[in-house]
């Protein structure tokens, strides 16, 4: 359904995405993730033909984005940061003039306007001026705008900025149930709604990929064994000196206990396991060894980790 | 077409919901419609004037068309100079603000589909303007009797010039977000391209006749007097063509500064 190949965009002097390449297929749901900067926003305006691309050929439903944009933007809704929405209409002024310029045909349109009111959940305020409504409401009307005209594919520049658990809650189902039918990449920097919702996660940075794969692989490949915590009954101190003098032991840091019993995260170094020798250390201590676990690493230790040691690693490449 | 058609509606019904177009037809009206009352008046005291004459034996050539209507239109045409900028600053200066620029720029309509509409929305503004002094121009015909065909001239002349405006302020306008400042600079503009002609003043020769061609109301004096010269025409069409071509190419590279 979208076909990316070697897309590279530069403004001048600055490379805001470089030799990006990826695909969606369709029916899936795609999540990027990035910091700020990392050329999220500037993928998402080459896919939608607001932005000519410097290099790479980009195909979205079939059509390339520079040979036939105009059959692009008909089958692609795009939902930008801040919803673009005129303030002075109504509501279903809007979703109207939205579904027409997008080519829906007159006869189609006030049907239209009803269905997404009510995908959305916007039904109740469609009277009301686009001006007035809170940052929820916008939100939901911007999407409501992108899906009007039924478009193949859909583009979302963080489409839950801004609501509240309730609104996420409400916008991600909605989001699940258009997948299959519509094919869908949303950027977000909420970890966990991309976890929840997507299908497959790319994490860029500084407009390069740096990681691409399903959310339960991305985290078996980064988890390991690095992270154990384990929940001991002993005195803090003492129990923390005999635990770093472990082989492989990196850091050893407690967290507030309760009643005699203290838990610790240990971080070892890559790729060591030593979740023998700790079970010893306490145990041969005459501790009690209450609980020993592996933390995976949430997608957010997963995406700080590929974007900060990615930094630190270029920065002690070009030191 | 539909599309020009669709972005035209929103735009106008965008005027009708502010307080601008309210406020430019109101001063409009008002200015226009006391400036039709001096003249008239100035008018009708030399047409007494007239009959003593011919009483005496004089006659003097009393014609409501060039007395009238004329200065009408010329007047006209000043005051737009001051109000169009007020009606065109916003039409691409608020879309680049607001970010709605987006949504234009990623649906199915072509760039010239999106100028077109906004032009033709300002243009009929413009016309609505017009069609107060219309008004005026039916109360001559009610209690005299003026020749309809260089009225009807003088009006196309009118709209030609609008056009110019409209063009040059939408292709202004697509030069910054800020309102005001779309605004002074298609002001700043329109009274350049107004007072270049006043130099033929003092110059004489070729230098003169052609800051006198420039001049965007001189053209406006044939049509006003009911003559439709080509040229004029000419003249109107390729400063119109001039600036919705400038607008297209501005447009156009938003998309590779964005």
């Amino acid at each position: 359904m979208i076909d990316v190949q070697g897309l590279t965009k530069r403004y001048g002097r600055t490379v805001a995405v470089e030799d990006l390449n990826f695909s969606v297929k369709k029916g899936e749901i795609l999540g990027f993730l990035g910091p700020n900067g990392a050329g999220k926003t500037t993928t998402m305006r080459v896919l939608t033909c607001y932005l000519p691309p410097t290099f790479g050929k980009v195909s979205v439903a079939g059509f390339d984005v520079m040979q036939e944009p105009l059959e692009v933007k008909k089958h692609v809704g795009y939902l930008p940061e801040t919803p673009p929405l005129y303030t002075d209409m109504r509501v279903y002024e809007m979703l109207a003039f939205a579904g027409r310029i997008k080519g829906v045909p007159g006869s189609e349109l006030k049907q239209r306007v009803q269905r997404v009111s009510e995908q959305t959940s916007i039904a109740d305020v469609s009277n009301k001026i686009v001006g007035h409504l809170s940052k929820g409401y916008r939100q939901r009307v911007g999407l409501a705008a992108a899906l009007i005209h039924n478009p193949e594919v859909l583009v979302l520049d963080e489409p839950t900025a801004g609501l509240d658990p309730k609104q996420i809650i409400e916008t991600r189902k909605l989001i699940k149930g258009l997948a299959g039918e519509h094919t869908i990449i949303l950027s977000t920097h909420i970890l966990p709604e991309a976890a929840h919702t997507c299908d497959r996660v790319m994490i860029i940075n500084a407009g390069k990929l740096v990681a691409e794969d399903t959310p339960e692989n991305l985290t078996a490949r980064l988890q390991g064994f690095e992270t154990l915590n384990l929940l001991v009954e002993g005195p803090e101190r003492e129990v923390r000196e005999r635990l770093s003098r472990v082989a492989g032991v990196n850091n050893v840091t407690p967290s507030p206990s309760s009643n005699g019993r203290v838990e610790f995260a240990v971080q070892t170094a890559k790729g060591r396991d030593v979740r023998k020798e700790l079970a010893r250390a306490v145990v041969e201590s005459g501790w009690g060894l209450l609980e020993l676990r592996p933390v995976g690493l949430s997608l957010e230790e997963i995406f700080l980790k590929l974007t900060t040691t990615d930094t630190a690693e270029k920065a002690a490449g070009g030191a | 077409m539909r599309n020009i058609w669709t972005v035209a509606r929103k735009e106008l019904s965008s005027y009708f919901h502010s307080p601008i177009a309210y406020i430019i037809l109101t001063v409009f009206a008002v200015i226009s419609g006391y400036f039709f009352v001096s003249i008239l008046s100035l008018f009708v005291r030399q047409s007494l004037m007239a009959a003593q004459y011919a009483e005496m034996g004089q006659s003097v050539h009393m014609n409501v068309n060039e007395m009238v209507i004329r200065p009408l239109l010329m007047n006209v045409s000043v005051i737009s100079l001051f109000l169009v900028p007020m009606i065109t600053m916003r039409l691409f200066a608020e879309e680049k603000k607001t970010g709605t620029i987006e949504l234009l720029m990623t649906s199915p309509l072509t760039d010239l589909q999106i100028i077109l509409g906004k032009f033709f929305a300002a243009l009929l503004l413009y016309a609505i303007l017009l069609g107060i002094t219309f008004l005026h121009a039916l109360l001559l015909f009610h209690y005299g009797n003026p020749d309809w065909k260089p009225l009807a001239v003088g009006y196309l002349g009118m709209l030609l010039l609008g056009g110019c405006f409209m063009a040059w302020g939408l292709m202004i306008s697509t030069l910054t977000r800020n309102q005001l400042v779309a605004g002074l600079l298609t002001f700043g503009l329109f009274l350049m391209l107004w007072v270049i002609p006043w130099v033929n003043d003092y110059s004489s020769g070729v230098s003169g006749q052609v800051a006198s061609y420039l001049g965007i109301t001189t053209h406006l004096e044939n049509f006003a007097k009911g003559v439709l010269d080509l040229r004029d025409a000419v003249y109107y069409l390729s400063v119109i063509g001039l600036g919705l071509f400038l607008t297209a190419r501005s447009v156009e590279s938003v998309r590779w500064r964005a």
